[in-house]
């Protein structure tokens, strides 16, 4: 065969594969299409079997809705999952927690004695019961006596209870703990280099240093607040972490954690606040004006200024916290899609589309704990700030 | 009462989202023009975008 000729057969190969990955590619259009045409009729099915028994979707929306809510909240026991035996009684699978209330004197029981909200706890001769997931003084029957509003005039008595949130922040501090505490012993017997999990977090210590806290609070002061900083990022990186997994845990969006969180911060800096930083709130404009003028500018200045020490660690706790229940219930809500399609399409929708928005929940659960750290440095560079008079 | 809440929100939200985008715009252009300089753009551009976005949070916990 001459040149040219095996050029030509190679050329017919070519078309040949050509037609061939056309032809596959308009069956997949194809197959494509074909989908995008029986889903409306599929969905349109599912409607209409709903409509039918309207009840029926309605309760399901609301049992979603309840369980959503359920996952939201903070809990009086570790319960993985139930389910419902054949004979029609729930079991749950999980673990129950202490319940530690002041009511006339310390009163420690278990939670199980609740049986998940279902009977009246009996202690000491009073009664407990659980009303919307807080703990309320009953009589045996477990009466809950309502007002004009609905709200319930029971003497709610006072809660310290380790609940699921209070159970998950101490095995997160037990975990930060021996990893940090065993981290820096390898360190000392390694003679400075990481070894272990320290060639995984080495990295990120050091970027908390470099480039949190030294760019924003500065060369000279940065040390004192370093041990703040990365606390409070692990702290809130783990969380988050631990929050995506199916322990069911929702730590870091509950808004009692968060406030916590920020008030550290708060006082952290106003209490490390230096001269100019108060100066600097309550006499912004310094010697550049005579006294008379700034009298009318500071009625409005010196609101604002004093307005922003609560707004800054007020935004602080609202975005840790909306951004993580935000994320909780999306992922919630796109698993309970596949209950309300009740079809093939539900199901394989609501994972793809679960599964991805896991991954951005990753990124976003290092994203808040790097937004909060870097935001309490900028404050702590504000409040450390020295001006060359 | 409920609805004009919703609609003030919507609103916020949508200067939000313009806000966030014209950051991410800016930082891109900027990274663009500047590659070298990719780390300190993106943080700046982070903590702009977190500022903004604690403002539509506090327009959904209007209406929520």
């Amino acid at each position: 065969m001459g040149i040219a000729a095996k050029r030509l057969h190679l050329h017919r190969i070519l078309d040949e594969m050509k037609n061939a990955q056309l032809g596959l590619y308009s069956r997949a259009i194809a197959v494509a299409l074909s989908l995008l045409f029986t889903t409306p009729s599929l969905f349109a099915n599912n409607s209409k079997e709903t409509d039918s028994s309207t009840t029926d979707g309605i309760s399901k929306k609301e049992e979603i809705k309840a369980y959503i809510r359920h996952h939201l909240e903070d809990a009086y026991d570790f319960s993985l999952f139930s389910y419902t035996s054949e004979d029609g009684t729930h079991h749950y699978i999980g673990a129950p927690l202490p319940i530690i209330l002041w009511d006339e004197g310390l009163q420690i029981f278990s939670s199980s004695k609740f049986h998940h909200g279902e009977t009246v706890a009996k202690v000491d001769g009073k009664y407990y019961a659980l009303y919307h997931n807080k703990i309320y003084r009953t009589d045996a029957e477990g009466t809950i006596v309502y007002d004009a509003d609905h709200h319930p005039t029971n003497v709610k008595p006072l809660d310290f209870s380790i609940t699921k949130g209070v159970m998950s922040m101490l095995i997160i501090c037990l975990l930060m703990f021996f990893l940090f505490r065993s981290l820096a012993k390898s360190y000392a017997e390694n003679g400075g280099l990481p070894a272990g999990v320290g060639r995984f977090f080495e990295p990120i210590v050091l970027y908390v240093r470099d480039d949190i806290a030294r760019p924003n609070i500065g060369e000279k002061h940065y040390q004192k607040y370093m041990s703040f900083l990365l606390t409070v990022f692990f702290f809130i990186w783990f969380l988050n972490m631990f929050g995506l997994t199916p322990l069911g845990i929702n730590v870091t969006g509950n808004i009692a954690v968060t406030s916590g969180l920020a008030l550290l911060t708060f006082l952290i800096t106003n209490l490390t606040g230096t001269k100019d930083y108060w100066l600097h709130i309550f006499d912004p404009l310094g010697s550049s004006m005579p006294w008379i003028a700034k009298i009318f500018l500071y009625i409005i200045l010196i609101p604002i200024e004093v307005l922003g020490i609560f707004i800054k660690p007020f935004s602080l706790l609202i975005r840790l916290y909306a951004n993580m229940q935000a994320g909780h219930i999306v992922l919630m809500s796109l698993i309970g899609l596949m209950f309300i399609f009740k079809s093939w399409i539900g199901s394989s929708l609501s994972f793809g589309l679960a599964f991805a928005i896991s991954l951005i929940e990753v990124l976003v659960a290092l994203l808040q704990a790097y937004i909060f750290t870097m935001l309490s440095a900028l404050y702590f560079g504000f409040a450390s700030e020295e001006h060359e008079h | 009462m409920e609805i004009p809440v919703m609609v003030g929100a919507g609103l916020v939200v949508i200067g939000v989202g313009m806000g966030i985008g014209r950051i991410g715009g800016s930082a891109m252009e900027a990274i663009a023009r500047q590659p070298e300089a990719y780390g300190k753009i993106q943080t700046a551009m982070l903590i702009a975008a977190a500022l903004i976005e604690g403002i539509g949070f506090a327009a959904l916990f209007a209406v929520g």
